[in-house]
């Protein structure tokens, strides 16, 4: 879908949330306090578009809609795909780009 | 003449026996059948030759015909009564099949009132004289949950055999391979659990994340269902043996991944918590009818299923990656440290449970 890739690829960090979503709460959470980057966080229930953004989720391979993490426009996955990536050791590298130095 | 009535006496007789038997078979509707308004003639001459021919069993030989002007041929009365027949040997069977089946279940139900018995024991002396009842599980107990509880039991015995077997199979010192084995089988063990945990918590999260199915000890130690992977990694780490430098940076980064893991999801637990209480408490709290709230909630508490979820995830992902770091011989160690870690919980359970209660 367009407006998902092309949020995707203007945002070098992002995550597809609902706001009533507490499992997209937790991956913001590890991102912003744990792991020292700022995420941009589309909330799809707050989109008029949302039910589309949220098909098109579910067919580009995300396991749940919410939370779907893209990291310099690529489709990384929901919590599962986020906390395994993180335990090998292999989400740091990715986010190397985006840390904000303080 | 009058040889000629006795056998159409003899022979009406046979087709009312005949009807007869076939009304006690049970499929044969005997009133509707002499109902009829076609009248019987016999063919007293046709028959008069196959007398001799008939069957004692009440079969109707092939000599009778019937009325011309549209009553049912001989043929087709037979046929129908021989479908009968067969159709009350089907629902006879049938029955057996049933009344066997019924007889099955039956002793299959007392086996898991047994078993579930057992189990509850076992947890009552476990958790420290709890009466799992006393905490309003056992008459709620959802049908899973019996399931859950008797997978569990038998999960926990082969815990320990493994955890024993490991023992001696490093004491051994057997070869890798078989060693490998050993790891491998364990691994899959502890993936088990999580696989049973996860069908119990489609049926009843709540009961998971109360930790009731876990000894007192144990459930002391509760994080979001089960146990905290950082802290089992600092338990555990002592006991791999000489680790290289790699190793070591590799488990160090893993001990705080996966620290950071379970912090965002203790937020993200507290949120969730937050979020329902709101959802119950909103509206006017004394009004009396909340039924709103109570549904509004319930679909809330679906958010609760996926993090116990991901919880157990985070504990898989944690195995698999130090099994991946370490050796096969110093995965072995950390198993049997992990087995004998939790043994000695269950251990501290039942001595708590049986020591004497002091008198204030």
């Amino acid at each position: 879908m367009d407006k998902v890739m092309r949020l995707a690829s203007e945002n070098g960090l992002m995550i597809f949330s609902k706001s009533s979503c507490c499992l997209c709460y937790t991956v913001n959470i590890l991102f912003s306090d744990q792991l020292g980057v700022s995420p941009y966080v589309h909330e799809i229930d707050q989109d008029p578009e949302g039910k589309e953004i949220e098909k098109a989720l579910i067919r580009m391979g995300c396991s749940s809609p919410v939370p779907a993490v893209f990291i310099g426009g690529k489709l990384v996955g929901s919590t599962n795909e986020v906390m395994s990536l993180h335990l090998s050791g292999n989400l740091l590298p990715l986010l190397k780009p985006y840390y904000s130095f303080n | 003449m009058n040889s000629t009535s006795t056998q159409f006496a003899v022979q009406t007789n046979m087709i009312y026996e005949t009807i007869h038997q076939v009304g006690m078979w049970g499929d044969f509707k005997v009133d509707g059948f002499l109902n009829t308004s076609s009248p019987l003639i016999l063919d007293v001459e046709t028959q008069l030759g196959n007398q001799s021919e008939d069957s004692s069993h009440g079969t109707v030989g092939g000599s009778l015909k019937y009325d011309q002007e549209g009553s049912k041929p001989v043929d087709k009365v037979l046929r129908r009564l021989a479908q009968n027949r067969e159709a009350a040997r089907k629902s006879r069977l049938r029955k057996k099949a049933y009344v066997q089946q019924l007889e099955s279940s039956k002793i299959r139900l007392l086996q898991l009132e047994q078993e579930l018995e057992r189990a509850r024991q076992q947890n009552q002396y476990a958790s420290g004289g709890i009466d799992v009842s006393q905490l309003g599980y056992t008459g709620n107990l959802k049908p899973g949950i019996a399931t859950f509880e008797m997978e569990y039991g038998n999960w926990v015995e082969e815990q320990n055999k493994q955890t024993t077997e490991m023992r001696k199979a490093l004491q051994s010192h057997i070869g890798e391979i078989e060693l490998r084995i050993l790891v491998d089988c364990s691994m899959r063990h502890y993936f088990d659990l999580f696989r049973i945990k996860a069908n119990a918590g489609k049926t009843d999260v709540f009961y998971l994340m109360s930790g009731v199915w876990k000894t007192a000890a144990e459930r002391f130690f509760l994080w979001i269902g089960g146990f905290r992977p950082s802290e089992l990694l600092k338990i555990l780490t002592p006991h791999f043996g000489q680790l290289t430098d790699q190793q070591q940076a590799e488990a160090g980064n893993l001990q705080q991944s996966c620290q950071q893991a379970e912090d965002a999801l203790s937020l993200g637990m507290e949120k969730l918590q937050q979020i329902l209480a709101e959802t119950i408490a909103t509206g006017q709290l004394g009004e009396g009818n909340y039924l709103p709230q109570i549904n509004a909630a319930m679909e809330k508490l679906e958010a609760l299923v996926r993090f116990v979820n991901q919880a157990d995830h985070l504990r898989q992902e944690t195995l698999q990656q130090m099994s991946r770091i370490l050796t096969t011989r110093q995965a072995a160690r950390g198993l049997l440290a992990l087995g004998e870690y939790f043994e000695r919980l269950r251990a501290l359970s039942s001595q708590w449970s049986s020591s004497p209660c002091e008198s204030a």
